[in-house]
């Protein structure tokens, strides 16, 4: 025995922690591919334990930007989707990567940047000549710089303020989610685009004040998109349509108008189930 | 500074309250690491004193190959087997993709060339002559090899520790096939990442020195193992 107690002496550190915890039952398993905004404003965590618990599926949440999200989607590889790029997800049903693109909820995107405000844009109304303004001064602009919902709505305003900002100096890409982005502009002391959830979440470590917010263009919608099963036939339609289900029902529902206001004075997100796109805003 | 005190507080007040998801954490850390770091000392020892131990054309190249490998980045190890582990993928019938056992998989793969890398040249530091002195003793070429590890297990244990080392600490593979799933896949590293971005620098910071002190126990008890072995 004594000649292998050497190896058993080893090996006792990583064998311990396994008597300790059970291996986890498998489950139903949902796997859900959204934006980084759900997850880093907290909201999943509220909504998806309640699913859990109703219904016994296992959400499986990978938090990417929604363009990594809905290309996860076209391969086949989430069930279900809830995203803020409506554009690219019209394109994404059209295609017929996906069904049922349901309204969930909606808030808006801000203009943020340092509180002495360098290209004095604070005030303006139209999000187009914030940019203009921002461009013409020069002053530093983070961009996600990956094809989130957030970095399409950007490059949208860029379009129509006639602008190409790549390659400029003063523009830069961080490729990160949004709550690392925030952090970066709050550091370098530049301006960014934000969904309003995120920013209220990360407000209190950030430096970075409101700018520019109302435009019409500014408003950020989530739909909730089942992957279409009959493209690929390993997707969990049952756990999609469940989850999405759920995400409009009136539980749900009611938890996302709460959400955030006890912690920010003002809920994060409004919801919108059962509402048209075209009477948001108004 | 404020900061990092603070974040130090947080840290002792999740310790002594055992708050339960910082336990959970921290266990499932412990587990898929030590998991992964224990296949590839199956593996890495066996494969890294077999090359060791054996004369074959080419043998040079393999140890190159062992020895970039020993700085493999996680990253592109968590690339590869997603795409291997992506329900359209070659391995997707298994159905793994963000379980701990795809971060297991691929801290395997991380760790392998660490553990092997170390194993080959513990072996090959052993005097050429001890091996012709254990085999003309009479000892079966099995326990040939078996005396040879014993003789070489400092450097060995040294290997266990750079292993293990490696994966604990690692984020870039863990988080894009283990998916930081919450209570199932969110390990040390991937819910310091996220609560950075949350912007919760406090609980970053705090389970930042939660995993310190994980990689220096489980360290401080392998060189226990270690330097008793010397002393003898």
């Amino acid at each position: 025995m004594k000649k292998y107690s050497f190896i058993w002496l080893i090996c006792l550190p990583f064998i311990i922690p396994f008597l300790l915890i059970p291996a986890g039952a498998q489950q139903k398993n949902i796997i859900l591919a959204t934006t980084t905004s759900t997850q880093d404003s907290g909201l999943l965590d509220v909504l998806i334990p309640i699913f859990e618990k109703k219904t016994g599926y296992f959400v499986k949440t990978i938090a990417v930007g929604s363009g990594q999200a809905m290309a996860m989607g076209q391969k086949g590889e989430a069930d279900v989707l809830l995203v803020h790029s409506p554009d690219a997800e019209k394109k994404f049903i059209a295609e017929g990567h996906g069904i049922n693109r349901r309204l969930i909820m909606h808030n808006d995107y801000i203009i943020v940047g340092p509180s002495n405000d360098p290209s004095k844009i604070k005030g303006l109304k139209s999000s187009s000549e914030a940019f203009k303004k921002i461009s013409s001064e020069k002053t530093l602009f983070m961009s996600r710089g990956d094809n989130s919902g957030t970095n399409s709505k950007e490059k949208a305003i860029w379009k129509i303020a006639g602008i190409n900002p790549e390659g400029e100096k003063w523009y830069q890409q961080t490729g990160l989610g949004m709550g690392q982005t925030l952090n970066v502009a709050a550091e370098k002391k530049g301006y960014t685009l934000t969904d309003r959830g995120t920013y209220l979440a990360l407000k209190k470590n950030l430096g970075l004040d409101i700018l520019v917010a109302g435009d019409a263009i500014l408003l950020n919608i989530y739909h909730v998109i089942e992957v279409n099963p009959n493209k690929w036939p390993k997707v969990n339609a049952a756990g999609a349509k469940a989850f999405a289900d759920f995400m409009v029902s009136r539980e749900a529902q009611e938890v996302i108008k709460t959400f955030g206001v006890d912690k920010f004075g003002s809920p994060l997100f409004f919801p919108d189930a059962g509402k048209k796109e075209e009477e948001l805003g108004k | 500074m404020d900061l990092i005190l603070d974040g130090i507080k947080k840290a002792f007040w999740l310790l002594i309250t055992f708050d339960p998801d910082v336990m959970g954490i921290t266990l499932l850390s412990l587990q898929i690491s030590g998991t992964a770091t224990l296949v590839s000392l199956l593996i890495g020892i066996s494969t890294g004193t077999a090359i060791a131990l054996s004369q074959f054309p080419g043998k040079r190249f393999i140890v190159s190959l062992v020895n970039t490998g020993m700085g493999l980045p996680p990253v592109v190890v968590g690339l590869f087997v997603t795409i291997f582990l992506w329900r359209s993928g070659p391995l997707g019938f298994l159905g793994i993709l963000y379980t701990p056992t795809a971060m297991i998989l691929a801290q395997t793969v991380i760790a392998t060339p660490i553990v092997m890398g170390i194993s080959l040249a513990a072996i090959q530091h052993l005097p050429p002559k001890l091996k012709l002195q254990i085999l003309a003793l009479g000892a079966t070429r099995l326990q040939m090899v078996w005396i040879l590890i014993k003789e070489a297990k400092l450097p060995l244990l040294a290997g266990v520790m750079a292993g293990f080392g490696g994966v604990i600490s690692e984020v870039g593979a863990s988080i894009m096939v283990g998916g930081n799933i919450k209570g199932y896949s969110r390990v040390l590293t991937t819910a310091t990442v996220m609560e950075t971005s949350r912007g919760n620098f406090d609980i970053a910071i705090a389970l930042g020195i939660i995993l310190l002190l994980l990689a220096y126990f489980i360290n401080l008890i392998l060189t226990q193992i270690q330097q008793r072995e010397r002393s003898r």
